[in-house]
């Protein structure tokens, strides 16, 4: 008669540990595919455009800086929107999964309230849904790179592979403390939008990283700590693969430093692998806090 | 037997706000202090639950059964000690819970199921009986969010149900769609009552504790009171209820000269105070003194000692009789008889002479209570207050003693019918 006297305990208690939450999300991995799926349905189910709408972002970022930075300021870097993508849609995918998973556990009030399951699902589900739209820019990254002909350091594709981890684990770190303060500091969602602002601009991604390291010091060393800035230049020196522009004009020659140009394969992977442990310690880090504070969430929403 | 879910001196408190300070700047201006109470609403609650029980949690509002629910369900966490549960816990807190309005009936299916618990494959091979429970056949491609609160509900059932838990975990959620949905769920939760499966279920309306539990636990101020056999624990639920009317009244006629406070009761319901209790109870056969078991067809008479504080025609004296089981076997009182009564101050006795008990085998217990005469307020109950046996001689099996004659005629066959 006994159903399932063999079947495991779970202990219900104040608090969870790193594994238990890790086997608890894997757990629930399906769920929280589908529940990335659903968000992106519902964006966008009842609009006309649809999926293009999370194409057409970059496209117009693209016709806007192209203007202020190319025509109005003459950065003086050739194949400019290669140069603009390769940065933004490493940012995009960050910046929405901060943004989304800020808000996912307000938002999800009401099954959290009512439903027993992983509630990291909700602010990872962000990050995934971010990762979506990453591959869907991807196709506007694409098309820059036949239009413009530009051919891709392909000694440096493998890089981007621990470049996207460390993006999806700081996303994620970051998203799981962001959700679970803002449960308790409603002000952390606006406040959230503003730093993502200044963020974006202490990331090279509309100039070149060369103009902040060739000024070195103080303000280079604390801009190098940023460690979406390695990623961003990963992504930059395989896909735009281009350290430095020469430009001849009327016998003057102008050369613009957009990457290191001493740097190889070496620099990039270890300042990378750097930056993979760091991002592994805040997503535990950040995994961690939301473990502490997940049992009051039904209490405070 | 094996413990199915076990309890361990949990304690869930919560911080009661005076106000609610989220933001920032009120924050800052209370340089970071938020004025705050310790309320618990659970106190060191220690339970054990049978597998394959069905265990009801009862107690009036803000008693803390509902966290305690919350608590086994995962949904909340406890403060202090913890809670161990085996199996596959499905929890029927709010019905689709979860669902999302932009999709359609088949995409909540998957959505809403992986949410409770099931992989996809698990569901693509239920999905056609889920379809079916629900009776959504029609709608399943439609969105959730033109499904009328009927349909809502019923697919969020349906979907509940097919989780295969081993555990469910109820908060008055059957009382919920048309009856004859409200059936199909009962007969679906006997169902795994049959199967073996563990329940858990929060119900302020004990007559269904009675029917369905095997256990119970009472819980009051989040302090568990009592917990055992569901007639047990509706004892002392109910005396537990009483004494706290007792305590009340008891402070309103202390304080009634001069207390402002209580100034808004009317005339009537001041009059409505507990003036009338039961003193003592006790059966007599009528066959004669013997105190023994009964025989089907035999009587009684039951007395019921009362003392009354006034006189007053506002009364009603009512029994009932169950069985083990907790099945109503019979029930009745003196309003529903159309018997106007009344009580004079002091003491008095009220008989109940039941010429015929037409049952056969078994042990029924009687619950007493005497009442308003509109039953709006309980003057004094006492569950099972007294018990009788009927042994039955043989003769007949069953519940009911139904007088029979059998004649049995014969004729006998023409011999010519048959070839």
């Amino acid at each position: 008669m006994s159903v399932h006297s063999d079947a495991p305990w779970r202990v219900v208690s104040a608090r969870t540990g790193l594994p238990q939450q890790l086997r608890d999300i894997w757990a629930y991995r399906e769920f929280l595919i589908l529940s990335v799926r659903t968000q992106l349905k519902v964006k966008y189910k009842n609009s006309a455009l649809g999926f293009f709408w999370s194409m057409l972002n970059p496209a117009l970022y693209l016709v806007v800086y192209y203007i202020v930075f190319q025509v109005i300021l003459g950065s003086g870097i050739p194949n400019f929107p290669v140069f603009l993508l390769s940065g933004l849609l490493v940012w995009n995918l960050f910046s929405y999964a901060i943004a989304g998973a800020t808000g996912s556990i307000v938002g999800g009030a009401g099954i959290i309230k009512k439903v027993s399951f992983p509630r990291e699902i909700l602010p990872l589900s962000a990050v995934g849904a971010g990762l979506v739209h990453f591959f869907l820019q991807s196709f506007v990254l694409v098309l820059a790179l036949i239009v413009f002909k530009v051919s891709i350091g392909w000694e440096y594709l493998p890089l981007l592979v621990p470049a996207l981890v460390s993006l999806l684990l700081l996303g994620a770190g970051l998203g799981l403390f962001l959700g679970a303060v803002n449960v308790k500091l409603r002000d952390t969602m606006h406040m959230i939008e503003l730093a993502l602002l200044a963020w974006f601009w202490m990331t090279p991604i509309v100039y070149p990283f060369m103009l902040v390291e060739a000024k070195g010091g103080l303000l280079a060393a604390l801009y190098k700590l940023n460690p979406i800035v390695w990623i961003v230049i990963t992504f930059q020196r395989t896909i735009y693969n281009r350290a430095v522009a020469v430009k001849t004009t009327n016998g003057v020659k102008t050369i613009t430093h957009i990457l290191p140009v001493d740097a190889g394969f070496g620099y990039y992977a270890w300042h990378l692998a750097v930056v993979l442990v760091v991002s592994l310690g805040l997503f535990f880090l950040g995994l961690a806090y939301f473990g502490r504070v997940e049992g009051n969430f039904s209490e405070d929403l | 037997m094996t413990t199915s879910v076990s309890i361990r001196d949990v304690s869930r408190h919560f911080r009661l706000y005076h106000e609610r300070y989220h933001t920032m700047k009120e924050r800052a201006l209370k340089f970071g202090k938020v004025p705050y109470e310790d309320f618990w609403a659970l106190r060191n609650i220690n339970l054990e639950i049978e597998e394959g029980s069905t265990f009801g949690l009862i107690g009036a509002n803000g008693s803390g059964k509902s966290t305690l629910l919350k608590c086994v369900a995962g949904i909340l966490r406890p403060s202090e000690g913890e809670i161990q549960v085996r199996g596959r816990l499905a929890a029927l807190l709010e019905l689709g819970a979860g669902f999302q309005g932009e999709l359609t009936g088949r995409e909540n299916i998957f959505l809403n199921g992986s949410l409770l618990g099931l992989s996809q494959r698990e569901l693509t091979k239920r999905f056609d009986e889920i379809v079916a429970f629900s009776e959504l056949e029609q709608f399943i491609d439609s969105q959730v969010r033109f499904y009328s609160s009927g349909m809502y509900v019923r697919l969020g059932f349906a979907i509940a149900v097919n989780v295969d838990p081993d555990i469910l975990v109820l908060d008055e959620v059957l009382a919920v769609g048309d009856e004859t949905f409200q059936r199909k769920c009962l007969e679906r939760i006997r169902a795994f009552q049959r199967e073996g499966r563990t329940i858990v279920m929060v119900s302020h309306a004990v007559e269904s504790v009675r029917q369905i539990c095997d256990a119970a636990a009472v819980l009051d101020g989040g302090i568990l009171v009592a917990s055992g056999r569901p007639g047990e624990a509706i004892r002392s639920y109910r005396e537990h209820l009483l004494d706290r009317a007792r305590a009340r009244e008891e402070l309103e006629v202390a304080h009634q000269p001069h207390d402002e406070a209580l100034g808004f009761l009317t005339d009537q319901e001041r009059r409505r105070t507990l003036h009338v209790r039961i003193t003592g109870s006790r059966i007599e056969h009528m066959a004669g003194g013997a105190r023994g078991r009964l025989l089907p067809d035999a009587g009684i008479r039951i007395h019921v000692e009362f003392e009354s504080r006034l006189t007053t025609e506002d009364v009603n004296f009512g029994l009932a009789v169950n069985d083990v089981e907790g099945r109503l076997v019979f029930g009745t009182n003196t309003r529903l008889l159309d018997q106007t009564i009344g009580v004079r101050e002091g003491a008095g006795e009220a008989i109940f002479q039941l010429d015929r008990i037409p049952l056969l085998d078994g042990t029924y217990t009687i619950t007493l209570g005497i009442t308003s005469y509109d039953e709006g307020v309980v003057y004094d109950w006492r569950e099972e207050a007294l018990q009788f046996e009927v042994m039955n001689p043989g003769g007949s099996v069953g519940y009911a003693h139904i007088p029979i004659e059998i004649e049995v005629t014969s004729s006998p066959l023409s011999r010519g019918v048959v070839q």
